[in-house]
């Protein structure tokens, strides 16, 4: 954002939008189906990053947007036959909506209010998800059958349980939401977004209607989050309530923090790292937990503003 | 840390520190145990690779740790004498932190980057669901020991078997008769607010019903819950039996509780045994449990009666005569389902050597032959006793064993029949493509 | 059950919910308030001190009152050891920024989980109550032990209120918490304020805990409800509002308690979740803080 020559982060991001789909063709098997994983939580990040990272509100509740698309979309499969479009559009549906009812009500509070009133209301949703467990399953979750995660487009159906069609869908989610949140941290709507996280008594007295700035960017938020859920649920054919409590509302949160708040690659870097740090510790120990978390700590004592966030502080200023 | 400078060495008692100590050592000690290494001695043939889905972390690990030790000693009775189609068996243990998003992921693992020839092991209802699809997509037979009814629900697919415990539902179905004879007509149900706890409320009310008893209150109690005592003034005054299914770390809270509400004035109480899985029923607080009913698996303590099979199987996983662990009374074990996994492994044995098992490419043919399975017998294979396996639905079906709490045990009073649990198939998986 | 009955035993199972409730937050409400730390690991303190209370009554042998009242000793006292040790190799160095201490403190609940469960296990294990006395009423029987929670996690709020308000030390934390710099330019050593409230709120969360563990258990995954309902009582209560913190909890313990009477227990949680959600909603500033932050 401080240099005004968009060639560069652009070029850069469809570099890495290009090397995703290069890495299709080389990474061996077990890599290619955890980076499909990977690239749609890793749109959740993204969602969860715009509203924490641009407009600084610290939200605990993320996890009830993912799981609204997780459901919207997965339920309208299970119970109402719907086609993979239509569930993906339910699903999106449902979240933005979601969003639009929460945003409406936390924006009235700020700050470490905002955190727990969100938390409570995603509180509420995974209760509600457990509640109506007839429909939803409750804590067991629902399997979204397999005949019907097929993709008809035209004459062609792409079968979405297969690795090379949900690696291709995931990247086509992915790549479309970065360009999305590159685009609007570049406009004039993302600059007022940032104005106001650095100073929301002046920037409304430059005349900007802070609230519903606020209320457009949790509905775009909480909408690119269960756009990333409801893909899950029709890529990896599972809806379940753990997706709706709380440790996936913080998880988020640490993904974007770990890959630096306010970048845009930073909630892929963050996703992919957590997600190493992990399944690399696991192969050693049994307490890989431990091993996580020394990780964790040792990587905010180095990168205080996340990795991408310290690169762009020290080394690359143009970092959008 | 060591013991030797760790907050721990507070503890005087030896034994509990041995036991944390134990608990740090088993991950080290499987590695090193026969057959959880490639084996080294001249073999013809590449080991079977067996993936273990296993909940080390997350709620589930009181059941993980105790699945693990029964595996490890299954799969060295297993190479003893001579391994799968000749082959040695390796177990690879991956910890699925008992949640189902990770457990999808540790299904994939082991199907492309493992390369196991099966997975196996898993215990919670919702890890098995969210890890179903990754199996069935990966083509990948998965052999869950979880007792939940989804298999049998043919709701899953068809690479998932349930051979070697029984599902809930034939589980209540094989009570409900007993209960109706023995402890009272008229029975309020304490269950927890989600699916294990569903399985109870749904099929225990017409069960009952069918024997001239019935439910006369339901309570579903919140899975977020800690304390108990508020909910219990809605259980009605004319309750002869509760019937209660708790499950997770707060059920002690739960019967100490139920003791000081009701004290010595209570009705009868029947539970499954899952309440007090690795818990030692001679707890503080725990005294209120004495003289009440419980279903169990397979019987924690030895019984008088116990067959040969029975006793090698404890001897072989190392447990005492109370279901602890030998050397280590206070490290109790999770008796009643545990069972279950030397079980299906000796199922998967037999049919990958029915199938002429080789390698991966045979999956299929693992799986129809898993499926034409119908009956084993009781025997050091199948020490809880004998059972049958339904190839439809994927399931098997066996006996079940209630016993009472007596002088700090629990003794064995009544064992069920094989056919009081049976009930029509949901479903055929056998009609899905391979 | 008759309806009074019914309500009473509500009421008291609400309360006792409130007395542990209040210590934890009380503790968190110190570090975030003073400190202005999200501590996302003040869940694993409370159960570290339950694992502790557990280790240490049983390596006590005698009258379980014995290894109950070591226990309420030395386990705070460890697990604040455990807090200054945490904030000065890691929360100092960074600086307290808000931010990065929210990663570190996820990965200090990561290792002090990871390290309950090798060396504790994953069991649930009961510590024996130091005593046990069951009151028998009318309508039913209560634990005496629970009412005796009530009485000590009063008094201890006494204790801290009276250190808060009338003692040097309690004036030097309350200057840091109003403005740490204008602290920091009179004198007052700052970081070792921070290093002695970041461990004294560690050791409230303990002390419940071990007033807890004999209803409860100790668990090692038993840190998460607590972090939550302790975030909710800090904001609903006002941040750095000793009588706020109280209120809210109370509020909170009683209707949970209460309003499980009238609705099916899963549907009562939600609703008291939504209720006390949009009281902050409506009042975002909390019951008893003035400005909002």
């Amino acid at each position: 954002m401080k240099d005004a020559s968009p060639a560069k982060p652009y070029a850069l991001h469809l570099g890495v939008i290009a090397l995703l789909f290069t890495l299709s063709f080389v990474l061996p098997e077990y890599h290619h189906g955890l980076l499909a994983r990977i690239m749609v939580l890793a749109v959740f990040a993204m969602g969860y990053n715009l509203l924490f990272g641009y407009v600084g509100l610290l939200s605990l509740g993320h996890a009830m947007f993912f799981s609204a698309g997780l459901y919207g979309a997965g339920l309208a499969v299970i119970h109402l036959g719907w086609s993979v479009p239509a569930a993906f559009a339910a699903g999106f549906a449902c979240g933005a909506l979601l969003a639009l009812v929460i945003g409406l009500l936390a924006l009235r509070t700020s700050g470490v209010a905002f955190m727990i009133v969100t938390m409570m209301f995603a509180q509420v949703f995974y209760l509600v998800i457990l509640y109506l467990a007839a429909w939803t399953g409750g804590d067991q979750g629902m399997v979204v059958p397999q005949p019907m995660r097929v993709l008809v487009l035209g004459s062609t159906s792409l079968d979405l349980t297969n690795p090379t069609v949900r690696y291709m869908s995931a990247l086509t989610l992915f790549s479309i939401v970065l360009l999305i949140s590159l685009a609007i941290v570049r406009s004039g709507y993302g600059r007022v977004l940032v104005a106001i996280r650095e100073n929301e008594e002046r920037t409304k007295m430059l005349g900007y209607d802070t609230f519903s700035n606020k209320l457009a960017a949790v509905v775009i938020s909480g909408s690119i989050c269960a756009a990333s859920g409801a893909a899950y649920a029709l890529l990896f054919g599972y809806v379940g309530s753990s997706f709706a409590s709380v440790q996936y509302s913080i998880l988020p949160l640490l993904w974007v923090l770990l890959g630096g708040a306010a970048t845009t690659l930073g909630p892929l870097i963050g996703t992919l790292f957590m997600y190493y740090v992990i399944d690399v510790a696991s192969g050693y120990t049994s307490a890989y937990l431990l091993i996580v978390g020394i990780a964790l700590i040792l990587l905010v004592l180095f990168f205080p503003r996340g990795i991408l966030g310290s690169i762009r502080q020290r080394w690359l200023g143009w970092l959008p | 840390m060591t013991d030797k400078n760790g907050f721990f060495d507070l503890s005087r008692s030896a034994l509990t520190r041995r036991t944390a100590l134990k608990g740090l050592a088993a991950g080290a000690g499987l590695a090193v145990a026969p057959g959880f290494v490639r084996y080294s001695q001249a073999q013809s043939s590449a080991p079977i690779k067996i993936g273990f889905q296993s909940h080390r972390t997350g709620i589930g690990a009181a059941y993980g740790r105790w699945y693990e030790k029964t595996t490890a000693a299954a799969v060295k009775a297993i190479n003893d004498a001579g391994g799968i189609n000749g082959r040695q068996v390796e177990v690879i243990i991956e910890d699925d932190g008992t949640d189902p998003g990770r457990g999808a992921e540790v299904v994939g693992k082991f199907a492309s980057q493992h390369k196991t020839d099966i997975v196996y092991g898993t215990l919670f209802s919702h890890v098995v669901i969210g890890s179903a699809p990754a199996a069935g997509e990966a083509k990948m037979p998965y052999f869950v020991v979880s007792e939940g009814h989804h298999v049998a629900s043919t709701k899953l697919n068809r690479y998932v078997f349930q051979p070697g415990i029984t599902d809930v539902k034939s589980q209540i179905q094989s009570m409900a008769p007993w209960i109706a004879a023995n402890a009272g007509k008229k029975v309020t149900q304490i269950f927890p607010d989600f699916a294990f706890g569903y399985d109870h409320r749904d099929y225990l009310p017409p069960a009952l019903k069918a024997q001239g008893a019935e439910v006369i209150a339901q309570i579903a109690i919140p899975p977020t819950e800690s304390s108990f005592t508020k909910y219990f003034p809605q259980i009605p005054a004319e309750t002869e039996v509760i019937y209660h299914v708790m499950v997770g770390p707060a059920v002690l809270t739960f019967v100490k509780e139920l003791g000081e509400f009701y004290g010595s004035n209570r009705p009868q109480l029947f539970g499954f045994i899952d309440s007090l899985e690795a818990t030692d029923i001679n707890s503080p607080g725990l005294e209120f449990l004495d003289g009440s009913h419980f279903w169990e698996g397979s019987p924690r303590y030895a019984q008088p009666d116990d067959s040969p099979a029975q006793k090698a199987y404890r001897a072989a996983v190392g447990i005492d005569d109370n279901g602890a662990a030998v050397g280590d009374p206070k490290d109790v074990s999770t008796a009643a389902h545990m069972f279950g996994c030397w079980e299906t492994l000796y199922v998967v044995k037999k049919a990958m050597e029915d199938a002429g098992y080789k390698g991966p490419e045979d999956r299929a043919k693992l799986v129809e032959a898993t499926e034409a399975l119908t009956e084993f017998a009781d025997g050091p294979e199948h020490p809880q006793g004998p059972k049958t396996f339904n190839g439809k639905i994927h399931q098997c079906f066996g006996i079940q064993n209630i016993s009472k709490v007596e002088g700090g045990r629990l003794n064995v009073v009544h064992k069920t029949k094989i056919e009081d649990g049976l009930y029509e198939p949901e479903g055929d998986y056998t009609t899905q493509a391979l | 059950m008759h309806f009074g009955p019914h309500l009473l035993l509500a009421a008291l199972e609400g309360l006792v919910t409130s007395a542990v409730l209040a210590l934890t937050a009380l503790g968190l409400s110190l570090v975030f308030g003073v400190m202005r730390v999200v501590n996302v690991a003040h869940g694993e303190f409370f159960m570290l001190g339950a694992v502790l209370a557990w280790a240490i009554s049983t390596a006590i042998s005698g009258h379980p009152a014995l290894g109950f009242l070591a226990a309420l000793v030395l386990a705070p006292l460890i697990v604040g050891l455990i807090a200054l040790v945490a904030e000065r190799l890691v929360l100092r160095r960074l600086n307290y920024n808000p931010e990065a201490t929210i990663v570190a403190t996820i990965g200090m609940l990561y290792i002090i989980q990871q390290l309950a469960l090798t060396f504790y296990g994953p069991e649930a294990r009961p510590v024996e109550p130091p005593f046990s006395y069951r009151i028998l009423l009318p309508w039913f029987g209560y634990s005496g032990y629970k009412l005796s929670i009530i009485a000590a996690s009063a008094l201890l709020l006494v204790a801290t209120w009276l250190v808060l308000t009338r003692t040097k030390i309690g004036l030097i934390m309350r200057a840091t918490q109003y403005d740490s710099e204008t602290a920091q330019a009179f004198g007052i050593p700052v970081t070792k304020v921070y290093a002695g409230v970041f461990a004294l709120g560690a050791m409230l969360a303990a002390v419940a805990a071990v007033l807890i563990v004999p209803i409860s258990q100790a668990h090692y995954l038993m840190g998460q409800d607590p972090l939550l309902l302790s975030f909710i009582v800090v904001i609903i209560g006002g941040l750095g509002s000793l009588r706020g913190t109280v209120v809210a909890a109370v509020l909170i313990g009683l209707s949970d308690g209460i309003i499980s009477v009238f609705f099916s227990p899963t549907l009562a949680k939600i609703i008291a979740t939504l209720l006390v959600a949009m009281v902050l909603v409506f009042r975002p500033q909390g019951l008893f803080g003035t400005t909002s932050r």
